[in-house]
């Protein structure tokens, strides 16, 4: 008997009789302002949340914040008349260089202020990980309040990694004193695109 | 309603603690309630099935039911001891007699709000008081909410003890958090068992309370322990003494 | 000189003996599970969703063994290779030989306490490979030589100052420095070219979905990530129990983990492996490690619902004041306590009796397991097997004994006392270990029962 036959077996004799699963349907956002929401709990865990109107305005604020004569990536065609377009096709050590990454998410979550990324649209699968700071663009209609929203949007999913990412790297493990920037981007900006669908939500500019 | 609790006073409590038993008597009589305390009883089997001796329990199952089995209610000042009795009280001669007797079993505060739903005392204590939640009574009878949950607040000895005249209720920063005493933890596991007590003693004198009350006497009597040692003019007291004492 | 192996109780005598300390870890695990409060009194349906995912998990133990026949077929026709491994030899061989086969002798690892419970690095630093772990905790941890104190918070029960220290001696960072900042930035670029040099990446797994054949790992740092994504193969292993059936349970688990673990709405990096990246070899090794003989045990099978998000140990107080090496096993604190009879029943025979059984643990468990309840269930196991001390066998007799029987009670009650002599409150001596710090009760002059029979029939009005 192989060690996986064996397992199975064992697992067959010993696990418990059936026990039905719950029903989630329950779980969904309340209906409470989600690209506001989504900004204040960004925010909260120490990202820094953009409400703007036009791809301009994110080339304008990303020249504002960081360092332009440093390597700023982008995987967004918009954005690459101003900056570096991201090869798909290159070995990902050579972006260990890379100052800024801006990409764009598929969507947002308004209760814990992730994104989420499949790997299309990071370009490569390192690239905000290895980035100093982290800048991602969010059309402002793909924040949906909760990960109960987010996992049916997103479906079995074309891709062969994803991730939700919610603020800059950090640690607290030296005497739980928080540091941002462990090991991945120092920094995480977010650009709120246009006004989304929610009745409420209030343009800052 | 005429009614008849057998009076179940543990072990410790019998030897160390005859005025808290003393004063959970006359709580009840002054109350109108007939009780009756049946002399041969001993020991609800606790210490042992804690330290994995369940097994050895069944003579003091045999025996709390012969002592507790003909009344209306047992009442108990001790919600470490009840929760054993509803938890592990098993018989293999007569298992409808010792469900029966499970579920007659009360703490004594408990009691007061749930059967006899009492909603005002007599009685007077001009002091400042902390509340330990023994966790037994916390986590296993449900005498209060129990501070991890997302759930509505309540306690049932707070609403007792606001009925008090004079007495006020000192906040603490850990509301329920266990004093380490644990059973045969308290000396098996010596050293955290006497920091947890003291860091437990400490939240309240921080915030000014002069008694330390409890629902069960075996925290009480830990914290007491160290509180003594400690010279410390604090006192431990049970809450049957508070809501039975008067002017 | 034979090494004297130390139980729960010795151990902790010692890590109490900095009392300083202790208030400090004891501080900062309370302030932790404050941040967890907070967060899960924000969420209204968090009492939902706990017991949504306990019955997830329920299922997921019902249902293991088709799960994983789905989750192997899925995980296959992603292009990733599936091992098996039934104990942590038969793990360590499958890491080895997938290294060796590449030719790697220098491996990046992120957190993963099933490595730890394997003792991987030890089995491949003796063969030849470098395995160096990214999490900044289990770094410093092992520099120190040290296994992880706190399954979130490998190093909680160190010092800045000592931190500064390890740094000094295995880094060189200037002697004296001790900033948390200055320490991780050193530690970040040191690291990232430890990333960009490794051509193996190993990664723990938090959830595997049999659905699609996925794993998803969750990190604050991005260490794993930067791991992954930079080598050419990637092995993630995982225990047989961290599967889940559908992708859209991943909601449920994904809100409890992070709130439950450290108060944070959702882990920075939640990452969704499911294919290799063109020109990557993935694995993926499947380990038992006692967990089938545990789904065995009616009484304990609930253990393995354990997403290891660490509150039971933020909340617990032994666990606090006690320090989680204290617990000479893996995974510390009350769910260490369930599981690690399971492995070896002898050895962490103690560790059952390391607790109060205040029932905190159980209120916190994202998952609902009733930790308390099964801490109690394996002193039942751990006596009956017989790996109870003689001397407490005795001792716990003699006190059956004399409680079951109203005549000997009372005799010896008049007598000395009796129970202040057994559950020992009464020699006043330094040998005494509830005398030594605590005062006995006052001695009354009468018990209750003699003043009953004296005053019993007097009413009160």
């Amino acid at each position: 008997m192989s060690t996986r036959e064996r397992i199975l077996a064992d697992v067959l004799k010993n696990q418990p009789s059936a026990s039905p699963l719950p029903d989630m349907s329950a779980f969904k956002g309340g209906n409470q302002d989600v690209v506001a929401t989504y900004c204040e709990v960004f925010t909260g865990i120490g990202g820094k949340a953009f409400r703007v109107k036009s791809f301009a305005e994110i080339k304008h604020r990303i020249a504002e914040q960081f360092d332009t004569a440093q390597r700023i990536i982008t995987s967004l065609p918009e954005l690459s008349d101003s900056f570096e377009r991201l090869s798909i096709d290159i070995d990902p050590h050579t972006f260990d260089d890379v100052d800024v990454a801006v990409i764009e998410a598929e969507l947002a979550v308004a209760e814990n202020g992730a994104v989420w990324l499949p790997e299309q649209r990071m370009g490569q699968r390192i690239v905000p990980y290895i980035c100093q700071h982290l800048a991602v663009v969010i059309p402002a209609e793909r924040i949906v309040p909760t990960l109960h929203e987010a996992y049916a949007k997103i479906g079995a999913g074309d891709y062969g990694f994803a991730a939700f990412i919610g603020g800059p790297s950090k640690t607290a493990d030296i005497e739980q004193a928080l540091v941002l920037g462990a090991h991945g981007p120092i920094s995480m900006s977010v650009f709120v695109l246009g006004q989304g669908t929610t009745p409420n939500s209030v343009a800052s500019y | 309603m005429p009614m008849t609790v057998g009076l179940f006073i543990p072990c410790y409590v019998n030897q160390f603690y005859p005025n808290a038993a003393i004063a959970t008597l006359q709580l009840l009589q002054k109350l109108g309630v007939k009780v009756v305390y049946p002399p041969r009883q001993t020991c609800c089997g606790q210490p042992m099935a804690n330290s994995g001796f369940e097994h050895l329990t069944q003579e003091c199952n045999n025996l709390f039911l012969e002592n507790f089995a003909e009344f209306d209610y047992i009442v108990a000042p001790s919600a470490s001891c009840v929760l054993h009795v509803k938890d592990h009280l098993h018989s293999t001669e007569d298992p409808v007699k010792a469900e029966r007797v499970r579920s007659k079993t009360y703490e004594l505060v408990e009691f007061l709000t749930d059967v006899l739903k009492v909603d005002k005392l007599a009685a007077h204590f001009p002091h400042k008081v902390g509340i330990h939640q023994s966790c037994h009574g916390l986590r296993g009878l449900h005498l209060a909410q129990m501070s991890e949950l997302n759930a509505a607040p309540f306690s049932k000895p707070v609403r007792l003890l606001n009925m008090v005249d004079g007495l006020e209720l000192v906040s603490l920063e850990r509301p329920d958090e266990c004093c380490g005493f644990g059973g045969t933890f308290c000396v098996a596991e010596e050293a955290v068992s006497v920091k947890m007590g003291k860091d437990r003693v400490s939240d309240h004198v921080r915030h000014g309370a002069e008694y330390i009350t409890s629902v069960d006497l075996s925290c009480l009597m830990h914290m007491e322990g160290i509180l003594q040692r400690n010279k410390s003019a604090v006192k431990a007291v049970h809450i049957a003494e508070i809501l039975n004492a008067t002017r | 000189m034979e090494k004297v192996e130390k139980d729960h109780a010795a151990l902790a005598e010692e890590f109490i003996k900095d009392e300083e300390r202790v208030d400090w870890h004891d501080g900062a695990l309370w302030w932790i599970r404050q941040k967890r409060d907070m967060a899960a009194k924000n969420i209204p349906e968090w009492e939902a969703l706990r017991e949504a995912a306990s019955q997830i998990k329920n299922n997921v133990l019902s249902n293991l063994h088709d799960y994983l026949l789905e989750f192997e077929a899925n995980v296959t026709k992603n292009g990733i290779k599936v091992h098996w491994a039934a104990d942590a030899e038969e793990h360590n061989a499958i890491v080895y030989s997938i290294l060796k086969e590449k030719g790697i002798e220098q491996m990046v690892k992120s957190k993963s306490m099933l490595t730890e419970e394997c003792h991987l690095n030890e089995y491949l630093i003796e063969r030849g490979i470098d395995v160096i772990n990214s999490d900044l905790g289990e770094y410093i941890q092992q520099l120190d030589n040290e296994p992880p104190s706190h399954i979130v918070l490998p190093c909680i029960h160190k010092r800045k100052e000592e931190i500064g220290e390890i740094f000094h001696e295995h880094l060189g960072t200037e002697k004296g420095v001790s900033d948390p900042t200055t320490l991780t930035r050193f530690a970040r670029r040191h690291l990232r070219n430890v990333f960009v040099t490794r051509r193996a990446a190993l990664t723990g797994v938090n959830f595997a979905v049999a659905e699609t054949g996925e794993y998803v790992v969750c990190t604050n740092e991005g260490n794993a990530d930067m791991g992954a994504h930079l080598s050419e193969v990637q092995i993630a292993s995982m225990g047989i129990e961290k599967i889940i059936p559908q992708k859209k349970h991943l909601g449920i688990f994904l809100r409890l983990l992070a709130r439950s673990a450290t108060g944070q709405p959702i882990t920075i990096y939640s990452s969704h492996f499911k294919k290799p990246r063109k020109g990557q070899e993935m694995h993926l090794i499947l380990v038992d490690m006692g967990r089938s003989r545990q789904l065995g045990r009616p009484d304990f099978r609930d253990s393995l619902k354990c997403i290891r998000c660490g509150s039971c140990m933020n909340t617990c107080p032994v666990y606090r004041k006690s320090g989680g090496l204290s617990y000479h096993n893996t995974v510390a604190g009350p769910i260490g306590a369930i599981l690690a009879p399971n492995l070896d029943m002898r050895k962490h025979a103690d560790l059952p009796f390391a607790s109060t059984l205040c029932g905190s643990c159980s209120n916190v468990c994202p998952v609902k397991i009733n930790i308390h309840e099964q801490l109690y269930k394996w002193r039942q196991v751990i006596v009956q097997e017989g790996y109870a001390a003689n001397t407490k066998v005795l001792g716990i007799k003699a006190m059956a004994w004399t409680l079951s029987s109203p005549t000997s009670y009372s005799t010896i009650g008049k007598a000395g006392r009796w129970v202040l002599n057994n559950i020992p409150f009464a020699v006043n001596n330094k040998f005494n270990p509830w005398y030594r710090q605590r005062d006995m009760p006052d001695s009354p002059k009468e018990s209750f029962g003699e003043w009953y029979a004296k005053h019993g029939k007097d009413e009160v009005k």
